[in-house]
């Protein structure tokens, strides 16, 4: 069993570390509140992100096209890759008409997404992860738990023993800062002397051609200035038409990822070094088909702040692992059913659909609202898992009868007051299983109306 | 079709009518005593040290002592003493890995976030302010804007370089279980000097 519920059962286990994931992501929504308090035109902004990527998407293929033009007139090379293998083999090509061997990678989203590592490994090249958290999960062989916290999922201990088995640190030794210094020295090294730097892309401005990396430890930097080759990986979806709108995007960003005002550094690639390479790969893998649908399309504005991963009490309880896809929380439960719909079937379920996701969303994603449309669309398939199927489909029948509503309603709150163990049971009730039963009322609302107001009103 | 036609048909099949951009229009304060004073507090509050100074004596005297301690001491800036000329765009890593402490111009600061626009030309090589152990940044107190609009703003009216980077703090992570720790790639520490009066350096 795979689906997101059996996961999630599998995390929730360890209910000391549950909690404990469920209160430092509350602590990092907590920082968002206050930074977004911070700036009094915050809702302006958030409204002004949206309308830009609104009317990016509108006008797509116009702005790459004058993304391309701009950014191969200040010298950068341009690749388009319509899905994960053509991306992964455009890179291969590079890595090898350019005898390359020492790559070093800082966190792209989009390069998870298309198992990069996975793929170079197969045929025998290295990567290295130069994103702490994503070092950390490297180093474990996981993948990442979350899109900006990659290592949220690990404690301390966890980081010291996986550090001291490959970076030879002092066993037991769990301070942090012992063990970022440790990380920071051997990963100089691999920066030092690498030929390759793969980043992602925060940002492409179409009006000039430049495109802007965000991160708070530096390590994109370290790479892209020193191979003498940089490959940055975007989807379509992270164009933006000028360097004004930056303006708009970089207040929001950090604020609501972690509460910073803005991340350490926000660098503007516009032009290769003399005698370096700039290589940059434009990749659709299932975007396009994304934006031809009405309900959804708005998902492709996310800046992939992960804001709603930290403020979804789902997210927060089950662990990123149990999404089983690269982009994890309430916005992958939307985009990885584009992806594929039968593999993620379950993920649009993940949720309670309380909004808290859609209220942080700094580009106004309705975020709830599409969880909700891929249910519908999911049952319209026919591709509920079978208990929902049945539960529906029982729900329906009693819901459609009001006295058969009546009696089960009666039934179930004497077999609560009398037999609780009937319901309140975790072999056949999975309701119960991490929750408590209510108490049972002693009368319905229908039979309390009927006594109170329907009498007087007669 | 190549993978670019694929692409861009795919996107005007699927795309919606033309939405119209909005204008960014935000009131912000002007005011160089209050703006300075926010931008130092801010970047107090992400782990950097700031201070104001008037003219560049203490800068430069603060780059004697450096020099004097000893280690690999880069400065970039002619106006507080001399620039140190084995270090040039071309510098390898390897070459940098040494470097202590840099000194180098900062063209903006802006106020909320304590972010600082470095270009390329004063970095002299894109990789210094990040290899470098301690990164020492001077602004002009007069450079400093409120947000990051009136960056964009001030930045749209310069020469574009290659590359320009704004720098907010030393090198940070929280990536073990979000307990903050500085120095986690670039430089461990900032210092920023806000100089005034207008001073050309």
């Amino acid at each position: 069993m795979t689906d997101h519920a059996s996961l999630a059962a599998a995390f929730n286990k360890d209910e000391l570390r549950v909690d404990w994931h469920d209160a430092t992501l509350w602590q990092v929504r907590k920082k968002r509140d206050v930074a977004a308090a911070s700036v009094p035109e915050w809702e302006q902004l958030r409204e002004l992100a949206s309308q830009i990527k609104e009317h990016t998407l509108s006008d797509l293929d116009r702005l790459l096209i004058q993304f391309e033009k701009n950014a191969q007139d200040n010298g950068m090379v341009v690749h388009w890759a319509a899905d994960a293998r053509e991306h992964n083999e455009i890179i291969l090509r590079l890595i090898r008409s350019n005898h390359i061997s020492r790559i070093v990678k800082s966190k792209s989203m989009l390069t998870e997404e298309c198992h990069l590592n996975e793929f170079l490994a197969e045929k025998g090249i290295a990567v290295t992860d130069t994103d702490l958290g994503e070092y950390i999960v490297q180093l474990r062989q996981e993948p990442p738990s979350h899109i900006v916290l990659p290592a949220i999922h690990l404690k301390r201990e966890d980081v010291s023993a996986t550090f001291h088995k490959h970076l030879d640190t002092q066993k037991g030794n769990n301070d942090p800062s012992y063990l970022t210094a440790a990380a920071r020295k051997t990963l100089r090294n691999k920066f030092v002397q690498s030929d390759l730097a793969i980043t992602g892309i925060n940002f492409a401005v179409a009006g000039t051609g430049a495109f802007v990396v965000c991160t708070n430890e530096g390590n994109a930097d370290m790479g892209a200035h020193t191979a003498p080759l940089h490959i940055a990986c975007m989807g379509i979806e992270k164009i933006i038409p000028k360097t004004e709108h930056l303006g708009v995007f970089l207040r929001l960003l950090a604020r609501s990822a972690t509460g910073q005002p803005i991340t350490t550094y926000s660098s503007h690639f516009l032009k290769p070094r003399a005698g370096r390479q700039i290589h940059i790969v434009i990749v659709d893998n299932g975007r396009s088909r994304h934006l031809a649908k009405p309900d959804f399309r708005n998902a492709l504005k996310c800046i992939r702040c992960a804001a709603c991963l930290n403020t979804c009490p789902v997210y927060r309880r089950s662990g990123g692992h149990s999404y089983h896809s690269t982009v994890a929380g309430p916005i992958g439960a939307i985009l990885n059913p584009n992806m594929e719909m039968r593999k993620n079937a379950d993920l649009p379920f993940a949720s309670t659909l309380c909004g808290s996701c859609s209220n942080v969303c700094p580009v106004k994603i309705d975020i709830h609202a599409q969880l909700w449309k891929w249910r519908q669309i999911l049952a319209t398939e026919g591709i509920l898992p079978a208990n929902k199927k049945r539960a529906m489909k029982g729900m329906a029948f009693i819901f459609s009868a009001p006295r058969l509503y009546r009696f089960a309603g009666k039934l179930g709150r004497i077999t609560m007051r009398f037999l609780p163990f009937l319901i309140a049971n975790k072999l056949w009730n999975p309701w119960y299983r991490q929750r408590e039963m209510p108490q049972p009322p002693g009368r319905s609302f229908h039979s309390w109306w009927r006594n109170n107001r329907y009498e007087r009103k007669r | 079709m190549n993978a670019r036609d694929k692409i861009l048909a795919s996107i005007a099949a699927g795309k919606p009518a033309l939405a119209p951009l909005p204008y960014i229009g935000f009131a912000a304060e002007s005011d160089v005593d209050l703006l300075g004073a926010e931008f130092i507090r801010v970047l107090a509050s992400i782990g950097a040290i700031a201070t104001n100074t008037t003219g560049l004596e203490l800068i430069k005297e603060d780059l004697r002592q450096a020099r004097l301690d000893g280690g690999c001491i880069v400065n970039t800036i002619p106006a507080i003493g001399t620039v140190d000329e084995e270090v040039n765009a071309e510098s390898t890593a390897q070459f940098l890995e040494r470097v202590e402490k840099v000194y180098v111009r900062g063209t903006i600061g802006v106020a909320e976030n304590g972010a600082i626009w470095l270009s390329e030309s004063d970095m002299i090589n894109r990789l210094l302010p990040f290899i470098c152990q301690h990164l020492v940044i001077v602004v002009d107190r007069q450079k400093v804007v409120a947000n990051m609009h009136e960056a964009y703003g001030a930045l749209s009216t310069r020469r574009q370089e290659g590359y320009g980077v704004f720098i907010a703090g030393p090198s940070r992570t929280a990536d073990i279980e979000q307990s903050l720790v500085t120095g986690a790639h670039g430089a461990r520490s900032v210092l920023v000097y806000l100089v005034s009066p207008e001073t050309h350096f």
